[in-house]
């Protein structure tokens, strides 16, 4: 047929193609092994990467790519001049980005921001998946054709922000916003069928393979809620987004905090507060036991107590969150606001339902 | 007849007939699982065909109708002729004859579609068409489904409904597309409409369970309440509850993404006193002991949803569990099953005394092998819609493909959406379909692994394809086998399918691939491209070579201003452009915004990205006849 004949024409123009990446690819070679070439998987925000199949030759773009953030991938446990951890090490939350990049200070905000959630959902599971033999070689021949594909080089020197910025965009290093385009409705099926049905399924998840991801969290681009502490005038903000368990929320309000608590108590009382009496300053804050208690108002403005219902229902409600004094929980008399809040529940519901029939 | 010409009515600008875009019924990107499903939109010329005088002496025969121009004879007989007009293409044309055409077409039209929100005012709707009984209104890209969007960017219904209510006291039905809706909309809508009847809400957010309240309990005539892929807020309230106490007309009743539990009793009730139901989408709070109970209620449902399709919790193990196998033999009437949420796979056993007359199978949240599959399809004979998860593995496809030789429409989605994911389907499982169902139409196939081989099999062995959407998720990946660009396979594509109107591309894409589309793809009309592309002569192919391009949506692909300004002769023929992380500056938008002054160019920056340097970060321009809307929020610069 005349269409394919025309392919087959196309056919040798197209191979000219590949040569000049080739090329491209063996210019890259020089400067590191071709081994650790091959295995690297590099990534800077998004649109970027034809400005280095363009401009293959470029050496300021090559310069450029060392102060990339670096994903090594490894296969077989190869060990490669930047300390990777190996996989077996590997932690939630470990840091295993290039070296260099602690001494950029712009990759630092990307670090602290992602990588304790981060890796533990994304990253992890293609870590498993390396040490497992039959898809190693397979994963290995793949980051070969993408990872020039995959490479970016930052637009110009004097974005620094540029990777704080994409590390917004991105939920985890190798994965781009709304990519593969699937509607988040659809997401985490893996997890989902194989856990329990109708009552949230929660930080639990029985697949190995994928950590749990929230399809709160994938929805939404960052929910910052103020959080305000009695006594400190100087409130902070928090993105819940960022977070998948009460657990975790608390240990950020302690990090928040803590700080601001000692400098208080040290003007105020004169005096040192031990590690020990800050720390039970602020354990027990979720369930009452602590000196301190977290409470959040809802989206309808009443003051609950965090931690009584499932962790996305207590997202999508929360605006504000306030760390009180445990003493003045008590007085609020937050136990009855439950109630309360049922009865406003029910009276709004019956005054929306009076005012739709009559 | 003699008609004489008369001037056009200004309300045409710009004149490349801004509803041109409509020229299907159903929107190709219509994402519900069967054509059927699609509500009949034809139900104006009933009261229309009541009399053909054309002694036209005096006031008409037909009653409502007043003409105060002399020519009135002959626009009875125009309206007489006009109202058997039902494709809105056809209406179009007929309303540019003239003006006495204009304002009986104007007259005879009952169903409005307007594919962009922004493209016309709600004003200047209603001011033009006055007997409007049904409304569609399509308002965010679809890109805005990938979170490609910042939220409260806009198309909000409230503006429409709000003049709808004073204009067409008779509308009985409205269809959403991607619009926000608030709760406060949907009273206006449940209080101003007196015989409304159907509501469509698919890919809608800003309203709860509270709105769903209202609209069940005002909307007494109400046959038709789908909610599909919707963000439905949970405020509490039973909603199910809310619909009338005596026997309702509800003939459908899609809530699977509602996703708060209901009060099933109250269901059950519902379902028990809905005589004329057909059509029932229950979401996952819905188990499967339930929904037995459902289907002993309600044998004569055509398309069923399930809920979750397990026990629920507090059913024991090995107590004894309803024959589901029979329930759904004495549903004679099922050709459409859905839902199979949280499934445990022994039970997908049941469904087997329906398969043989099933049309349309959506398996798509089902966590499945191959093995589990093959029972059930293997009698699938008549199924002509299939959606499933990659999870039946290219195994799976070879079944399908040996028993489902009606197949016209093939979803497959992926269990692990993510680029660097297993990828259970491949090639082989393209190669069987293409090879097994010859009568394939429309494609969506999520895979992380391709070549140009199969997708040219593709394109020679099922010559009816209309949508052709393939998604390598990793990107940039060449032809696994060959190593070379996916050029081929998608140009086979175009080349050969002829009836081709709406493609998705992935994996690697040199301009050749363009070059094949602004060649071949004469009929395209919907375009996705992602992570694809050299330079700017890839976008220039296509602008310059797809004269039917209506809708073009690139993300993350190097095309700049000089691409974007050589679609400047197209622009007004599409209902819109999306470009996304794209090589485009401020400075090359402006010169479009310059140059043609009935688009709107909105460019958006989200807050995170100011550094993208020069570049702008999302445009999203469209034709309209309104000029910049009012209501864009603060991230949005309209140029």
């Amino acid at each position: 047929m005349e269409g394919c004949s025309k392919i087959t024409e196309a056919c040798p123009q197209l191979l000219d193609l590949i040569p000049r990446e080739r090329e491209w690819l063996v210019k890259r070679a020089d400067e590191r092994s071709s081994e650790e070439k091959k295995l690297e998987l590099r990534l800077g925000p998004p649109g970027e990467e034809w400005s280095l199949r363009e401009n293959a030759k470029n050496a300021d773009d090559r310069e450029r790519d060392e102060s990339l953030l670096s994903l090594g991938y490894f296969s077989n446990g190869n060990q490669h001049t930047r300390k990777f951890s190996s996989p077996e090490n590997l932690q939630p939350g470990s840091v295993w980005f290039n070296q260099q990049l602690s001494q950029q200070a712009k990759a630092t905000p990307f670090l602290q921001f992602p990588s304790k959630t981060v890796t533990t959902r994304q990253s992890l599971p293609v870590m498993a998946k390396e040490s497992s033999q039959p898809c190693c070689t397979k994963v290995v021949v793949d980051l070969q054709q993408s990872a020039e594909k995959k490479a970016f080089s930052p637009p110009a020197p004097a974005n620094t922000a540029v990777v704080p910025s994409s590390s917004q965009k991105r939920t985890a290093p190798g994965s781009v916003v709304g990519w593969p385009p699937i509607r988040s409705s659809r997401k985490n099926l893996a997890s989902s069928s194989s856990s329990k049905p109708v009552t949230d399924s929660q930080n639990e998840s029985p697949n190995k393979k994928v950590a749990s991801e929230k399809p709160v969290e994938t929805c939404k681009k960052g929910m910052f809620v103020k959080i305000n502490m009695d006594g400190v005038p100087i409130g902070r903000k928090v993105d819940l987004t960022a977070y998948d368990s009460y657990e975790k929320l608390s240990t950020v309000v302690d990090e928040l905090f803590r700080g601001l608590l000692t400098a208080q108590r040290d003007s105020s009382a004169g005096g040192i507060m031990s590690e020990q009496e800050e720390e039970k300053a602020f354990m027990g804050v979720l369930d009452g036991s602590g000196e301190y208690t977290l409470v959040y108002e809802d989206n309808e403005g009443d003051r609950m107590l965090v931690g009584d219902v499932p962790w996305h229902m207590f997202v999508s409600m929360v605006k504000r969150l306030r760390v009180l004094k445990s003493s003045e929980v008590s007085a609020l008399s937050l136990g009855s606001s439950k109630q309360g809040k049922e009865s406003t529940d029910e009276m709004r519901r019956k005054n929306f339902a009076v005012k739709i029939l009559f | 007849m003699v008609i004489s010409k008369k001037p056009r009515s200004q309300n045409h600008y710009p004149n490349p007939n801004f509803m041109r875009e409509d020229r299907t019924e159903m929107s190709e990107d219509d994402d519900r699982s069967s054509p059927s499903d699609s509500v009949n939109t034809i139900d104006s010329c009933s009261n229309k065909t009541t009399s053909g005088s054309t002694s036209g002496s005096g006031p008409s025969s037909i009653p409502e109708y007043q003409a105060p121009y002399p020519d009135q004879v002959l626009e009875n007989v125009l309206e007489n002729v006009l109202c058997f007009l039902t494709s809105r293409r056809d209406r179009n044309a007929a309303s540019l004859v003239c003006r006495s055409w204009y304002r009986v077409e104007a007259l005879t039209r009952s169903d409005l579609f307007i594919g962009n929100c922004y493209a016309v005012s709600p004003r200047r709707a209603t001011s033009r068409f006055t007997r409007i009984r049904s409304v569609t209104l399509k308002g965010k890209p679809r890109f805005a489904d990938f979170n490609l969007m910042p939220p409260n960017w806009g198309a909000h219904f409230a503006p429409w409904v709000s003049a709808m209510a004073k204009a067409y006291p008779w509308l009985e039905k409205v269809h959403l597309k991607r619009m926000t809706v608030t709760d406060e909309d949907l009273a206006v809508l449940a209080e101003s409409f007196f015989g409304f009847k159907e509501l469509v809400l698919v890919c809608c957010d800003g309203f709860g369970t509270n709105g769903l309240a209202v609209v069940a309990s005002r909307c007494r005539q109400l046959r038709v309440l789908d909610l599909i892929e919707s963000e439905v807020s949970d405020d509490e309230v039973d909603w199910i509850s809310f619909f009338p106490e005596s026997a309702t007309c509800l003939e459908s009743l899609i809530f699977d993404c509602v996703d708060c539990p209901i009060n099933f009793d109250a269901l059950e009730r519902l379902v028990a006193r809905s005589l004329s139901l057909k059509k029932l989408r229950l979401n996952r709070y819905v188990s499967i002991g339930q929904l037995h109970r459902l289907m002993v209620r309600a044998p004569q449902l055509t398309h069923l949803g399930t809920g979750s399709f397990r026990p629920s919790e507090d059913v024991a193990q090995g107590e004894q569990e309803p024959d589901y196998t029979s329930a759904f033999a004495a549903s004679k009437s099922l050709v459409c099953l859905s839902g199979f949420r949280d499934i445990i796979p022994d039970y997908l056993t049941a469904i087997y005394p329906v398969c043989a007359s099933l049309t349309s199978l959506n398996l798509s949240y089902a966590n499945i092998n191959a093995e589990q599959l093959k029972p059930i399809i293997g009698n699938c004979h008549k199924l002509q819609i299939f959606w499933v998860l990659d999870s039946i593995c290219d195994e799976g496809l070879q079944a399908v493909a040996a028993t489902c030789k009606e197949l016209r429409e093939l979803r497959v989605f992926p269990i692990d959406a993510r680029e660097d994911s297993e990828g259970p389907v491949s090639e082989v499982g393209l190669q069987a379909i293409s090879e097994g169902c010859r009568k394939l139409q429309s494609i969506l196939y999520f895979c992380q692994r391709m070549t140009n081989a199969a997708v040219i099999a593709m394109s020679k062995n099922c010559p009816d394809l209309v949508v052709f959407r393939l998604c390598i998720m990793g990107r940039h990946r060449p032809d696994h086998v060959t190593g070379e660009p996916m050029d081929e396979g998608f140009g086979a594509i175009v080349m050969n399918c002829k009836k081709l109107t709406r493609l998705a591309v992935s994996g690697l894409l040199t301009d050749r691939a363009f070059n094949y589309f602004g060649r071949y793809g004469k009929t395209v009309r919907t375009l996705s491209v992602a992570f694809a592309g050299d330079s700017d002569m890839a976008l220039k192919y296509v602008l310059e070579g797809c004269p039917r391009l209506q809708k073009l949506e690139i993300r993350d692909s190097p095309f700049g201003d000089a691409a974007l300004l050589s679609g400047r002769h197209h622009y007004y023929n599409m209902r819109f452009l999306w470009m996304s992380s794209c090589k485009l500056t401020s400075g090359g938008c402006q010169q479009i915004a310059q140059e043609l002054p009935h688009l709107v160019v909105e460019v958006f920056n989200h807050e995170f990205d100011e550094d993208m340097g020069n570049f702008v970060n999302t445009l999203y321009m469209y034709r309209s006849l309104e000029g910049p809307r009012d209501d864009a929020p603060k991230f949005v610069s309209i140029l």
